[in-house]
């Protein structure tokens, strides 16, 4: 057994960028932590994703809160890490309206957004073209972010990771839980785990940051949270000069994020990376853990892709991936201490938001487990909500 | 998109042959003469594959069974049960409830292609290991300058190094030296004695024996010079090779000091092996195996079935071992194919016969491998600056510091953090060499896992959205 002098304050289960996230700022409140995953880092959800850090796509609340919290945090991140070493990218976001109609529905939330913080300007279609030459001559207008941001997700959280080592951080890759200890009274005092260097670890308290897989978890640990995954395709072409300046998206898009319909929704998300690519998004489908290719789903988010961006119909497909983004039915992350198994804590389901909003989650969490007072309130993000909800 | 059942067209084809070189060819004539109605793709204008590949009128003097490929090539071309699709790039192949649609794309316009079962042959293609200055033009691929011999009858350039490892540098260089280039030297890395120790592959392989024979003394004849245990460790130029440097290598390929010198070239050929191309089988959720040469391989069975339903592999896609063995297996697999699909049965003499001849062609290969094995001491030739992924300009030293610094594991883990393998060849070029360098800085050998991290590639071939978007299907013709 690991004397109580060496046990860690912080056993973070995840490395991904949630994992990345908590093992920085704990590590840099002077808490001592370990992580463990059973892959490598960033290999999840956090490999599969875009990296965007996004304050456009959400409707004031809770979420929007936390998003901007985490926008601003990113900043701090990006000059204390280097932004060249994350690839941060302050690119900001245009949503494109292809109707009157939605635009006038956009700028109602574009309205709402601005009481909370948010930096949205309304554009004409002028303005639009001279922020998105290439953009579709059809589109009628929309609004611009100026705080939406990026970074190149697997390397941010390595990043994060690698300081978080230099603070003194233990990391286990290739180490996955399979039980959690309890002790007399029930509460989490460590995992167990399938590698034989590390069989037990012990730490006052437990983090489950396992992203998509954070639900098969928690049941592991008997307090169970419904995280559940949801499919999404990225299409990825050739390097190409800047012809896609900001992150830019369908007004529609908005709409499908906070969607709790089973099938398959596609709304286009077209933006330029840093490597010249042009990335194209995003499908949400809830089909469980289903690895298979699907070409409707491929042949639908280009034909979308065009639709905004007519040139991309002769630019070349290099390759596409997907990835399962971790969603909770109120489409609100778990974040915080769970009082059915005191010592375990939550940082999880942050769907397809888990870039943006990891770095609001890591301080929220270091600022509980050192005493402080959290820049926000937990309560929306409490783990037993499911609970109360059900009859 | 989604048709009701009743509204989808039936296959229209028993089998689709994947790759029309030797493994193809032999795979779709044999499967037409069992009575299935077969279709045989192929990226390329004709058939033949990087093996055949041929000119228009080509009298077959530079090709190794030549007469082989004319028969193959006559009744493919003639078998009523047989169409061709050329100029066909497949991107992805997706199983469905008949078995599976090949995607293709022929002038970037879309189609798809139905059939009950699939042969994959789609060969190989040449192995690279970097080397301060792999990047300088006039440093080629020992199969590019064979292709552009054999394509179009020019040799690369006028005075030329041939370095590497395997066999297959012999008949590079004996064609280059025919065609009238002057061939400066033939740089074997390795020491292929190991062949001693093998007398019954070598036995049972003495005509293979006798072609290597007679290419040594075609070099003798030319005054190729042919040096073992030696290689071109370095290229120099800017905008085109000026010259090379060559050293002597110990037995684990690290450079015997005071031993390299310059030599005078104006073009570098280099080949250490070959790659499968396993985009298919990897997208039909094959299993894979890391086979002697170190190669990612799909693992088959007697009858060359993958591990996946329906899904048969023949030829350099499931071990590389050359075109006699290619054609073997594509025969066995068209025959196998055949009766899984139309009941068509095949004389037992003919199958003993086949499998004799495959497993003799095997352990010719399993020899050749031993005797050309690839140690990883080619590492120590690297400089940090040394260029590894060409496409998105990854050196040697990123791809280690992704591993000291960020703690990357594999190399897929690598190509997240630093993008080896992301840009325009998807990993093609660099993704053995990135595979080996996360490896060995991890401590350990590369393992299957490693090579399919920078092998998987859902989209096979790159192709427009416009054609995405449009899908395609020509079994209505």
């Amino acid at each position: 057994m690991t004397q109580s002098t060496s046990r860690p304050d912080v056993l973070v289960i995840g490395a991904g960028i949630v994992g990345a996230a908590c093992a920085y700022y704990c590590t840099a409140v002077g808490l001592r932590v370990v992580v463990v995953d059973r892959g490598g880092i960033g290999g999840g959800t956090t490999s599969a994703c875009e990296g965007n850090i996004l304050v456009s796509d959400k409707e004031p609340g809770p979420e929007l809160d936390l998003a901007l919290l985490s926008s601003r945090l990113w900043q701090e991140i990006g000059e204390d890490l280097g932004r060249s070493a994350i690839e941060y990218e302050a690119k900001g976001g245009v949503v494109v309206a292809g109707s009157r109609e939605t635009a006038e529905g956009l700028r109602q939330l574009t309205a709402g957004q601005r009481t909370t913080g948010v930096d949205a300007v309304d554009i004409g279609a002028d303005e639009l073209f001279e922020l998105e030459p290439n953009v579709t001559r059809e589109a009628a207008g929309g609004a611009f972010y100026a705080q939406d941001a990026q970074v190149q997700p697997t390397l941010a959280a390595a990043q994060l990771l690698r300081r978080a080592r230099l603070r003194g951080a233990t990391v286990h890759v290739g180490t996955g839980v399979t039980g959690f200890v309890r002790d007399r009274r029930g509460a989490v005092t460590g995992v167990r785990t399938d590698s034989a260097d590390v069989p037990v670890l012990h730490a006052r308290w437990v983090v489950n940051a396992a992203g998509t897989w954070a639900g098969q978890l928690s049941e592991l640990a008997g307090a169970p949270v419904p995280v559940l995954p949801r499919k999404g395709f990225i299409l990825v072409t050739e390097p190409l000069p800047r012809v896609v300046r900001h992150k830019v998206y369908t007004a529609e898009y908005v709409a499908n994020v906070a969607s709790g319909d089973a099938g398959l929704e596609t709304s286009v998300v077209v933006e330029g990376t840093r490597a010249g690519t042009v990335l194209i998004g995003a499908s949400r489908e809830r089909v469980g853990f289903d690895r298979s290719m699907s070409l409707p789903v491929l042949r639908r988010l280009a034909a979308q892709a065009i639709g905004l961006f007519p040139f991309l119909a002769d630019i070349s497909l290099l390759r596409c991936y997907l990835g399962f983004r971790p969603y909770c039915p109120d489409h609100l992350p778990v974040i915080g201490p769970d009082p059915r198994a005191p010592g375990l804590l939550h940082a999880c389901g942050h769907e397809g938001a888990g870039i943006g909003l990891a770095a609001a989650t890591g301080r929220l969490l270091a600022q509980h487990l050192s005493g402080d007072k959290p820049d926000l309130d937990l309560t929306p993000f409490r783990p037993d909500r499911f609970e109360e909800a059900t009859p | 998109m989604t048709t009701s059942r009743a509204e989808q067209p039936v296959a229209r084809y028993d089998i689709a042959v994947l790759g029309a070189g030797p493994a193809g060819l032999s795979a779709a004539v044999a499967a037409a003469a069992q009575g299935s109605r077969t279709v045989l793709i192929d990226a390329g204008a004709r058939p033949g594959g990087q093996y055949w590949r041929h000119r228009d009128g080509d009298d077959g003097a530079r090709h190794h069974g030549w007469s082989q490929f004319r028969r193959l090539q006559r009744e493919s071309a003639a078998h009523h049960l047989l169409d061709h699709r050329f100029g066909h790039s497949i991107w992805h192949v997706e199983r469905t409830e008949e078995g599976f649609t090949t995607h293709t794309t022929c002038d970037d316009a879309p189609r798809a292609l139905r059939s009950r079962t699939v042969i994959v042959a789609t060969g190989a293609y040449d192995r690279q290991l970097p080397f301060p200055g792999w990047t300088i033009p006039g440093v080629f691929t020992a199969g590019a300058v064979q292709a552009l011999l054999k394509g179009q009858g020019v040799p690369a350039g006028k005075r030329i190094a041939v370095a590497g490892t395997g066999p297959f540098l012999l008949p590079v260089a004996t064609g280059l030296a025919e065609a009238g280039a002057t061939v400066v030297g033939v740089f074997e890395a390795g020491l292929p004695t190991a062949f001693a120790r093998h007398p019954l592959a070598a036995l049972r392989s003495l005509p293979k024996l006798a072609e290597g024979a007679g290419y040594l003394s075609t070099l003798r004849k030319h005054r190729v010079p042919y040096r073992t245990r030696t290689t071109v460790i370095a290229a120099h130029g800017t905008d085109a090779v000026t010259g090379a440097t060559v050293a002597r290598l110990d037995d684990r390929w690290r450079i015997v000091p005071g031993s390299a010198r310059q030599i005078d070239c104006d073009t570098v050929a280099v080949g250490y092996g070959f790659t499968p191309q396993t985009e298919i089988p990897l997208q039909l959720g094959c299993e894979m195996a890391r086979d002697a040469d170190g190669s990612l391989v799909a693992r088959v069975d007697s009858r060359q079935r993958g591990t996946a339903d329906g899904v048969y592999v023949a030829g350099e896609a499931c071990g590389v071992g050359g075109s006699q063995l290619a054609v073997i297996e594509g025969e066995l697999a068209g025959l196998h194919a055949s009766y899984a699909t139309n009941g068509s049965l095949v004389d037992r003499r003919r199958l003993t016969r086949l499998l004799r001849r495959r497993a003799a062609q095997r352990s010719f290969a399993a020899a050749m491998h031993q005797a050309y094995p690839v140690p990883d001491g080619w590492q120590s030739w690297l400089d940090e600056d040394t260029t590894v992924c060409r496409c998105e300009e990854v050196t040697a030293g990123t791809v280690r510091r992704a591993v000291s610094d960020l703690g990357a594991t594999d190399p897929r883990a690598v190509k997240l953090y630093a993008r080896p393998g992301m840009g325009l060849c998807q990993g093609r070029v660099c993704g053995y060499a990135t595979a080996c360098l996360v490896a060995r800085a991890n401590g350990r050998q590369p393992t299957a896992d490693d090579l399919r991290g920078m092998a998987a590639r859902p989209v096979a071939q790159p192709l427009t959205l416009g054609a995405l978007a449009a899908g395609g299907d020509d079994n209505s013709l």
